[in-house]
């Protein structure tokens, strides 16, 4: 395989709500939500924010960033479980606002938090068959939580775009492999607002084994073992799950500690583990391997092994890295993120 | 704003796409189909600004029409872009740093929506530069 990253780009919202606000106002043990989460904030749209401009965003910054030629971009897919839409693509609105339009294919991906992953392989596969020189793939959510609900403290918003490409990648992807199965951990049907899960459900049968299997197909595919890796990056719908899944397969904190983003930001759902992924670039070295798995409710885990090249020293400036995205949050209280969320109507 | 008027300015609201005129090297936004001072004579092109700029002026809206009753209190701003150009849009920051001077930036956002059942418009409102 001769694909790889040619540039990214991140967007998180400036607004932070902190999980002592949502506890105060539910009557719940802030403290100990905290110690089962490993979350203490999480970021929050503003009211005229949505998938699409946190896309938009994203997106921008990674063209910009690599200094790409938009209509080099032969194929363009967000993956979002927040589409503004039902029927209308988000992906429209987003090739428009880059210039990328009209020469292009499109499309939106769905896959709970795994979307975004989807979108790289996809783009991987064109860009391989030479049917594309370049393909935008975008992981971005505004996340819902209904309130009360356990995932209230943690749904957050942000979005990240990936350009993969053949030539001036700044990180090569040495593998990828999937482990899918129909595992109904986690839905939302159509015109609800809120997502459903199954609780404790959504952990062993879900995460647990969707990550573990998707992760050891890929090392046994490759050869590899975890401590060929320099960095490791699983998808982070709380802080336990990422951090108890990486044990489980062998990776130190060390390795996981770069990418493990979801304490100050929230799961970032079709942008969580790519967000650790570009965290991790931010801080990468020349030749550092990275090993990244995803995971989507419903369920599905893409797992990808990633070579850093001597590029990324050239690019990684030239657009705002996770950390500066993350820094000067502006906390708001619970009923301004209720008027954010839109959970107070006119 | 009606669909078609939407779609039809879309390129403009996205990415601040205005016109330049190349022989007297006046710059408009929104887009002019003639050059007000070379008239005829003009030549007309589409010009894509940077998208940095300072406010002029800008008021904070507290009683807004009914679509944006959400908002308020939001900041209302005449900038002038770089270029020279002078444009109405909120600029999104707190209340206490707006001032005349402020250098901003644009940052795509959602400028409206027709009700829970209608169309979306996204396009170009104006940040703090150092954001």
């Amino acid at each position: 395989m001769s694909v790889g990253i040619v540039s990214y780009g991140v967007y998180i919202p400036r607004y932070r709500i902190k999980v002592e606000e949502i506890a105060k106002v539910w009557g719940a043990n802030a403290n100990s939500i905290i110690d089962g989460l490993m979350v203490y904030e999480k970021s929050v749209p503003d009211m005229d924010e949505d998938t699409i401009t946190i896309a938009v965003e994203a997106a921008r910054y990674a063209i910009n960033r690599a200094g790409i030629n938009p209509q080099k971009i032969g194929a363009l897919y967000t993956g979002s479980e927040s589409h503004p839409y039902a029927v209308k693509p988000s992906s429209t609105v987003v090739a428009e606002a880059v210039g990328a339009t009209p020469d292009l294919t499109l499309a939106d991906f769905e896959f709970a938090c795994k979307a975004g992953t989807a979108a790289i392989q996809t783009c991987m596969g064109m860009v391989d068959s030479d049917m594309i020189e370049l393909g935008m793939a975008i992981g971005s959510d505004v996340s819902q939580g209904a309130p009360g609900d356990a995932l209230e403290y943690t749904a957050a918003a942000g979005g990240v775009a990936y350009i993969i490409g053949k030539k001036n990648q700044v990180a090569k992807i040495e593998s990828t492999y999937s482990f899918t199965t129909d595992t109904p951990d986690f839905w939302r049907r159509e015109g609800m607002p809120y997502p459903e899960h199954g609780g404790r459900f959504t952990g062993e049968p879900g995460y647990f084994k969707h990550v573990t299997s998707a992760a050891q197909g890929l090392m046994k595919r490759m050869g590899t073992k975890p401590s060929d890796y320099d960095y490791a990056v699983f998808h982070q719908p709380n802080g336990k799950f990422p951090t108890r899944v990486a044990k489980m397969l062998g990776f130190t904190n060390e390795q996981i500690k770069p990418g493990l983003v979801v304490p100050r930001l929230g799961n970032t759902y079709s942008g969580s583990c790519m967000m650790g992924l570009a965290a991790t670039l931010d801080i990468a070295k020349p030749e550092d391997r990275i090993f990244m798995t995803s995971f989507g409710s419903g369920a599905g885990s893409d797992a990808f092994s990633f070579e850093v090249t001597d590029k990324i020293e050239k690019i990684r400036n030239g657009a705002p890295s996770v950390e500066k995205m993350l820094a000067n949050p502006v906390y708001i209280n619970y009923a301004t993120y209720a008027r954010h969320k839109g959970k107070i109507k006119l | 704003m009606s669909v078609p008027r939407f779609w039809r300015r879309l390129k403009n609201l996205y990415n601040l796409i205005g016109t330049h005129c190349k022989k007297c090297g006046g710059f408009y936004y929104p887009p002019r189909n003639m050059c007000p001072r070379c008239r005829r004579n003009g030549v007309i092109v589409p010009f894509k600004y940077k998208g940095t700029g300072e406010v002029v002026t800008f008021t904070i809206v507290h009683s807004a029409a009914k679509d944006y009753a959400m908002l308020t209190p939001y900041i209302l701003a005449i900038i002038k872009l770089d270029e020279g150009p002078r444009l109405t849009s909120q600029v999104i920051c707190s209340h206490e740093d707006i001032h005349i001077g402020m250098k901003v930036k644009s940052a795509f956002r959602k400028l409206g929506e027709e009700s829970d059942r209608g169309m979306i418009y996204y396009g170009t409102k104006f940040i703090p530069l150092e954001n």
